[in-house]
């Protein structure tokens, strides 16, 4: 206590710096990296990138390349997954949130729902090559690649609703029961309607994981996209055809161009800025209307 | 009696809004000195000012002087590691980290450096002491610090306070989240702990200010309205407002 | 007409229970999805298994489709050096990352941040084999030819381009558990007369360490799993892992020759499959172990 130390006086403290200097470098890397893969990208894809680019199917006889194939393989898979794993994902959720009351069965649904987000997708692709290729009969095809990407999507799903459904006030619910409302026409009414942006931001990132997946899809799904999908739309999703994440890997990789692997990476990376930028302006139109109230 | 602390002219802004207003007070060494009144008075405050924890807070501008043995606290040369190792703090609820009793006191002993064994066992023990716990916790020490009881867990953020041997203790109202015996237990050591610092207390409690403390200040609207003598504070107010505050006619 | 009460209430609870059942049944779609990939994952990977030999198959160091050989000693090692070392590196950096968001940046920066990080997290693996192949690839053969070694891909390319993959994962998952501390005990730290730093290092780090040993745990099954980035720049030869040398992965193993094998062969890739998925299944059960630790903590 009679230390007549001066509060002026600066301690030196080397192993404070040193920390600083670790994290502003480790910081700076992690931005200096984005940047540089943006710019790799564009500089790399943007001149391969035209309207015949994303307009045509490629050509083999004026050795033109087109990646319309895929991006129609794309939206199929798209459509189809989010048709299948959107009204189950969400039934699944409700479920937990509003009628599970066995804390057992609660605790296996979310401890499966965890395991399945864990699953690699190369797992799900031996998997869906096993069940949905060979035991149901349903080939390599871009349905077998929509029902192996339910599975893939539906944690995300399941956990992303069940956060706006608890988002939801408890004096919502108990208002519309008060009167007289059934469950059911409590949830429909009432409880879907409130959780709606949550819904919509699982959608958007559930297309976020489809877009970007291609191992699973290589093995259930095909891997290339030479042709437009041709014959009716059940011929067409019972045939093969690889996406842009698959189409891409057979330019860069088996084939060894890497400019146009660089420009379909363009149009991927254009695609994941759109989706992060509107989960973003959803979820900022949700906080700011709760600032209001 | 010796100044400790001299504050002057203090004023200070969150953003817009004006918290301290002209704030004059001198602060007496080795005597306990009350800070009361309404909540939002600026007592909580003012209490921050002196070991400068409103630092953390986003906003926050400070005008005036505040001397802490003839030394201005808001100069820019000032390392507030230091200043805050001299001008320890007791916060509203107890705070302990998450590890073990012993480790909690022996903190901020390695933080300035003082790691050598039978040192740190010493002045852990001494601080324990200090606080008035050490018989209840001598045998578990290695156990994790938020096992204890509430009241227990204050005394041992006094005792971690102590082990970095400060000249001033500022106490957040210490006994608002406890016990009426734990909070007797934390009154009795005030009274101990006055001999060797000297304590600037926040109460939101008139009878334990007046129980416990030399000197009383009365704070209203971020004004310090009444300062002097707990005795004569208590027995012949000065001020209207004060009378008011302390016969309970508001608050 | 008359609306008679008795039925439209008994039409309304019949909507109800299949509204009821249909619920039931979304829910157990992940049990189900669950138990069904355990099943035909062993059921499709252990007859290979076992016609090969439990052994020879785990242990076996030679991998040679055309004689029969099926040894995936090799591609194990090679996955958890690989694992490791992208852990290892990635660790610091996704804290350091960690501590500047939590505690650092202001909130405007933070934001800015936290859009790039997660902008990192939504770009496809195939994406990060591009970039890997491209920007990556070529100074480790520089390094390859400085040592006269020959130029391929290799264990430090996949290494490093796993690092970037599961850096968005550490860091979100860091910055969650960082956030969640009191901020109590930063006061205290400060009333103590600790600087920034030692707060941080010392009481709000240990403090969060079941997060971000969660978020590890996490990173290293997605670095385990990753299969299309390391396929591009692995080099992918079935032999023993060398840091400067090509690399095949347990699941680059499956992927690679998953388009011309059958028979035999075809049956020992859903081993390797079912290989991989073991080690997922450790990790899960580990990761839901910590998390339950670190729930009963607080």
């Amino acid at each position: 206590m009679n230390q007549k130390k001066s509060i002026t006086e600066k301690r030196r403290r080397p192993a404070d710096k040193a920390a600083y200097v670790c994290i502003f470098l480790f910081t700076f890397l992690v931005v200096a990296m984005v940047i540089l893969f943006v710019a790799c990208i564009l500089y790399k894809g943007l001149p391969g990138l035209s309207l015949d680019f994303l307009t045509t199917a490629p050509n083999p006889i004026e050795q033109t390349i087109g990646i319309l194939p895929s991006i129609i393989n794309t939206a199929y898979m798209i459509l189809l997954a989010i048709l299948i794993a959107v009204p189950i994902g969400v039934g699944g959720a409700i479920y937990l949130c509003e009628y599970a009351k066995n804390k057992r069965l609660i605790r296996i649904i979310e401890f499966t729902t965890e395991t399945l987000s864990g699953i690699p997708s190369i797992i799900f692709g031996v998997f869906g090559y096993v069940f949905f290729c060979t035991l149901l009969n349903l080939k390599v095809s871009l349905l077998s690649g929509a029902l192996t990407l339910t599975i893939i999507v539906l944690p995300t799903i399941v956990r992303t609703t069940g956060e706006a459904l608890k988002a939801v006030p408890a004096s919502y619910r108990e208002a519309a029961m008060g009167i007289g409302a059934t469950k059911w026409y409590m949830i429909h009414t009432v409880l879907l309607p409130s959780a709606s942006r949550g819904i919509i931001t699982a959608v958007i990132l559930a297309i976020g994981r489809i877009i970007g997946e291609s191992a699973a899809l290589l093995l259930v799904a095909g891997g290339s996209a030479m042709y437009m999908p041709r014959g009716n739309f059940f011929e067409q999703i019972m045939g093969s055809g690889a996406t842009l994440s698959v189409e891409l890997y057979r330019y860069a990789y088996s084939r060894g161009e890497n400019e146009i692997g660089f420009s379909i990476a363009v149009v991927l990376l254009v695609i994941s800025v759109l989706l992060n930028v509107a989960v973003k302006g959803i979820n900022k139109k949700l906080g700011g209307e709760k600032n209001g109230k | 009696m010796a100044n400790k602390i001299i504050a002057k002219d203090l004023n200070l802004y969150y953003g817009a809004h004006h918290a301290l207003k002209n704030i004059s007070m001198d602060i007496k060494e080795n005597c306990v000195t009350g800070l009361i009144g309404p909540s939002g008075c600026g007592k909580s405050t003012f209490l921050k000012t002196l070991n400068r924890m409103n630092d953390t807070v986003p906003g926050v501008k400070v005008e005036g002087t505040v001397l802490l043995d003839g030394e201005e606290v808001y100069q820019k040369a000032v390392d507030v590691t230091q200043l805050r190792k001299k001008v320890g703090m007791v916060f509203q609820n107890p705070n302990p980290f998450p590890m073990s009793i012993y480790d909690n006191v022996a903190y901020g002993l390695r933080i300035h450096g003082i790691k050598k064994r039978i040192v740190v066992d010493e002045i852990v023990e001494k601080s324990l002491r200090g606080a008035a716990i050490w018989d209840e916790v001598k045998d578990r020490l290695k156990k994790p610090a938020l096992s204890l009881s509430g009241g227990q867990q204050q005394r041992l953020c006094i005792a971690r306070t102590l082990a970095v041997q400060p000249d001033v203790i500022l106490m957040d109202e210490p006994t608002s989240a406890l016990d009426p015996i734990s909070t007797m237990k934390i009154e009795e050591l005030m009274s101990e702990l006055k001999k060797d610092y000297t304590v600037v207390i926040v109460t939101h409690n008139m009878q334990q200010a007046a129980r416990i403390s030399d000197y009383t200040a009365f704070f209203l609207l971020g004004e310090l309205v009444e300062y002097g003598e707990t005795s004569q504070i208590f027995s012949m107010p000065q001020d209207k407002r004060t009378e008011d505050y302390i016969t309970g006619r508001f608050g | 007409m008359e609306h008679s009460i008795l039925r439209s209430a008994k039409t309304k609870s019949a909507v109800e229970h299949v509204m009821h059942m249909l619920f039931v049944v979304c829910g157990l779609i992940a049990v189900v999805a669950v138990l069904f990939i355990s099943i035909y994952m062993v059921a499709s990977g252990g007859p290979a298994i076992a016609k090969i030999g439990v052994w020879e198959f785990l242990f076996g160091q030679i991998w040679n489709p055309e004689a029969g050989t099926f040894g995936i000693l090799p591609f194990i090692l090679s996955s958890i050096v690989a694992t490791a070392l992208a852990i290892f590196i990635a660790v610091p950096i996704g804290l350091g990352a960690a501590i500047f968001l939590t505690h650092i940046a202001d909130k405007k920066t933070g934001g800015v941040f936290l859009f790039i990080v997660e902008l990192l997290a939504s770009i496809p693996s195939v994406v990060y084999g591009l970039l890997g192949a491209m920007l990556v690839a070529p100074m480790i053969f520089k390094l390859q030819n400085m040592l006269s070694l020959s130029q391929s891909g290799s264990l430090l390319s996949a290494s490093i381009v796993l690092v970037i993959m599961i850096l968005p994962t550490i860091i979100s998952v860091s910055v969650s558990s960082i956030q969640s501390v009191p901020k109590a005990y930063n006061d205290a730290s400060l009333a103590l007369g600790a600087s920034k730093m030692q707060s941080i290092f010392k009481v709000i780090l240990p403090a969060a360490k079941s997060g971000i040993a969660a978020g590890i745990v996490l990173g290293v099954g997605r670095a385990i799993g990753e299969t299309m980035a390391v396929m591009m720049v692995a080099g992918n030869a079935a032999i023993m892992p060398s840091l400067l040398g090509p690399v095949r992965l347990l699941t680059v193993g499956i992927s690679l020759e998953w388009a011309y094998s059958s028979g035999l062969h075809r049956e020992a890739l859903y081993g390797i499959g079912l290989v991989l998925f073991v080690f997922i299944m450790i990790i899960n059960i580990l990761l839901s172990f910590i998390l339950k630790k670190g729930g009963k903590k607080s």
